[in-house]
């Protein structure tokens, strides 16, 4: 067990090393640090003294040490589009792009997993079918159509919800929050729905396939010739055995969440961090690039790891090495 | 033991009767190649019995068609700015009201008959996802082989990258590469090489499944005695990965690019609608639809819309191809 979590937390280790060296790449040799500081009237001889200065003529360990310390310390370097710290930017976008993604979260485990139970329980009924053709438009859709879709019948055809932007916000300490004024809720609802549609997809097609194939079993079987309530036996016995490979996919998902909240972003204009990234992106803002690629990296490698040891501790048949991929 | 009657062409290898048995079961496991099974009753019997299928394969075809002869059944040509009116922008389609005959589905805010564009532009849209995802192919099957047969240091390397690369979202990916060649090559960017910068987004984003696949084959195709055989008589390990190993593991790769290519149709689509791919002179479904999403809000619905539809249907049906080739390449389900 022990060896099991170390030898993660070694692969996760080795993956943020790996990261941060891309992101290094990108931000010392891509980006020309000077270039972005000084004017075209400065000479030569200036220019020089400032990479002195910077230390830009050290060995480039040295500067990816530097670089790494840096970035523990959460500095990034300064914008080149705003000229402001990269942290501060992401700071006051950070609440926008989590609050985004755990509401789509909740909004695709709350449809998605009672959608995969009811069809797996009724197969043949016309509601399965419509839920199943449903699931696979949603999962064929680009993300970013369904949001055009989404806007173009509740915000333009009925003018039901607002189409972009987060409503007010409220400030607690150093978090800003839509979800406790009306206008933010309002907000929210069209972006997290079209985020939601392909985990919810994802998540009832998943739900549905381990049901039917738990259904089969034998305890189930036995469970049922005991006289068990039919209830029962579908939640309490099925459902649950059910819910473990689903636990792991969705936590290995949210990472995807916050990935694809860069398009649902840039569809709603919604203030986050994947719009920044998209702007970043747009302008060659190398600062901004390479601090969201280490941000979000050590994102999913925290999330990875974390399933990974939840796994062994669901589920015990899963024993060191075990695990294929 | 069990030899493969498809690898070694040469007479000397084929199985005595033995073990032919045992040799029908080792084809149905290693999956066999496309063409063979082109031929197989199993295969054109189940594609026919297959409505949806058949369905999905004409509209794919539809499209594929259209896009192929923009040039010569397209109405008006949209690139050329002779024909283009500023007083035939914005119109609706032609059974809406304001409509004009001329123009079938409408046109756009620079007068661009939308029907015509839509041709020309599943033609760019299907050249960026096919390009990409034959480059993905290519990249991903080398490396994959070379990892699959040469194993030790030069196997590890190679398949941490991948998991590595395997952590984190093709878009994210395809994003960072593209947002690189931005700055790399900013000012000198012209316009055509934005499709080949695109083609390389894509194509790097998607090329760990290849590797993976064709590695895990590899590795096992590598110890069998056809391989073994050319090795000892002095075969180049190059030429036996190419003549050898590769006809053998190419029937799981088929599938993938099906399936990669409605992904590199989204991606492509997306990075266009983000405003990070093609230009808007030369228009995808992807650039159409970013274009129309601007007159979204003054009600002019058929510029982002009819481009929408297509974009889906493509990839909906594109879907729905690689999803029965999968169950009938699949032995298991059979």
């Amino acid at each position: 067990m022990l060896a099991f979590v170390l030898r993660r937390a070694a692969q996760a280790v080795l993956v943020m090393v790996v990261v941060a060296l891309i992101a290094f790449t990108l931000f010392r040799f891509v980006g020309d640090p000077v270039n972005q500081m000084v004017g075209i009237e400065t000479s030569a001889q200036e220019r020089e003294l400032l990479r002195q200065q910077l230390g830009l003529n050290d060995p480039v360990v040295v500067q990816f040490a530097r670089f790494i310390w840096a970035a523990a310390h959460l500095d990034f370097g300064a914008s080149y589009q705003f000229k402001q710290p990269v942290i501060d930017l992401f700071a006051e976008r950070f609440p926008a792009t989590i609050e985004l993604s755990i509401v789509s979260a909740l909004f695709s485990l709350l449809l998605g997993i009672p959608m995969g139970v009811y069809t797996a329980l009724h197969r043949d009924s016309w509601l399965s079918g419509i839920i199943l053709t449903v699931s696979l438009v949603g999962i064929s859709l680009p993300t970013f159509l369904i949001g055009i879709l989404l806007i173009y019948i509740f915000a333009v055809s009925l003018p039901w919800l607002p189409s972009f932007g987060r409503g007010d916000v409220i400030a607690l300490g150093f978090w800003t929050t839509g979800l406790l004024t009306k206008s933010g809720l309002r907000a929210i609802i069209l972006p997290a729905v079209t985020l939601a549609l392909f985990q919810m997809a994802l998540i009832m097609r998943l739900v549905r396939s381990e049901m039917i194939e738990v259904l089969r079993t034998d305890y189930i079987k036995f469970a049922r010739a005991r006289g068990l309530p039919n209830r029962l036996v579908n939640f309490g016995h099925a459902l649950k055995n059910t819910l473990v490979p689903v636990v792991t996919i969705v936590g290995l998902q949210f990472g995807s969440i916050i990935a694809f909240a860069i398009i649902t972003e840039t569809v709603f204009q919604w203030p986050g961090m994947g719009l920044l990234f998209l702007r970043a992106v747009q302008n060659a803002d190398i600062p901004i690039m390479s601090a969201y690629l280490l941000l979000v990296a050590a994102i999913f490698v925290l999330i990875n790891l974390v399933v990974d040891l939840l796994y062994v501790v669901v589920d015990p048949r899963i024993r060191i090495g075990g695990r294929s991929a | 033991m069990s030899s493969s009657i498809r690898a070694s062409g040469s007479a000397d290898a084929r199985p005595d009767v033995m073990s032919a048995q045992q040799d029908i079961k080792s084809i149905k496991a290693d999956q066999p190649s496309p063409l063979a099974l082109f031929l197989d009753n199993d295969f054109v019997y189940s594609f026919w019995h297959s409505k949806i299928t058949v369905a999905a394969s004409l509209v794919a075809l539809l499209i594929v068609l259209g896009a192929v002869l923009a040039p010569w059944i397209a109405p008006h040509d949209p690139f050329d700015l002779k024909t283009l009116s500023l007083l035939d922008s914005n119109a609706p389609p032609a059974w809406a009201k304001g409509g004009d005959i001329r123009f079938l589905l409408g046109t756009d805010d620079q007068g661009r008959d939308v029907f015509s564009t839509i041709l020309y532009g599943s033609r760019l849209s299907l050249a960026v996802g096919l390009l990409s995802v034959v480059f993905a192919a290519a990249l991903g099957i080398t490396l994959g082989l070379i990892a699959g047969y040469a194993g030790g240091a030069v196997d590890t390397l190679i398949m941490r990258a991948a998991d590595v690369q395997l952590t984190f979202p093709a878009i994210l990916i395809a994003l960072l590469i593209d947002g690189t060649a931005h700055a790399l090559f900013g000012q000198y960017r012209e316009e055509s090489a934005t499709i080949w910068v695109l083609v390389l987004s894509i194509g790097l984003s998607f090329w760990v499944q290849y590797a993976r696949t064709v590695r895990s084959m590899t590795f096992v195709e590598r110890n069998k005695d056809y391989v073994l055989a050319a090795r000892l008589i002095g075969i180049r390990p190059s030429l036996i990965l190419v003549r050898h190993i590769l006809p053998n593991v190419i029937g799981p790769v088929l599938v993938i690019v099906t399936i990669n290519l409605a992904l590199a149709i989204i991606l492509e689509a997306t990075l266009s609608f983000l405003g990070v791919g093609l230009s808007p002179t030369q228009p995808s479904l992807g650039t159409m639809i970013r274009i129309g999403n601007n007159f979204l809000f003054s009600g002019e619905w058929w510029i982002a819309i009819f481009p929408g539809i297509t974009l889906a249907a493509l990839v909906l049906s594109v879907n729905l191809v690689g999803d029965w080739l999968r169950d009938a390449l699949n032995p298991k389900l059979r």
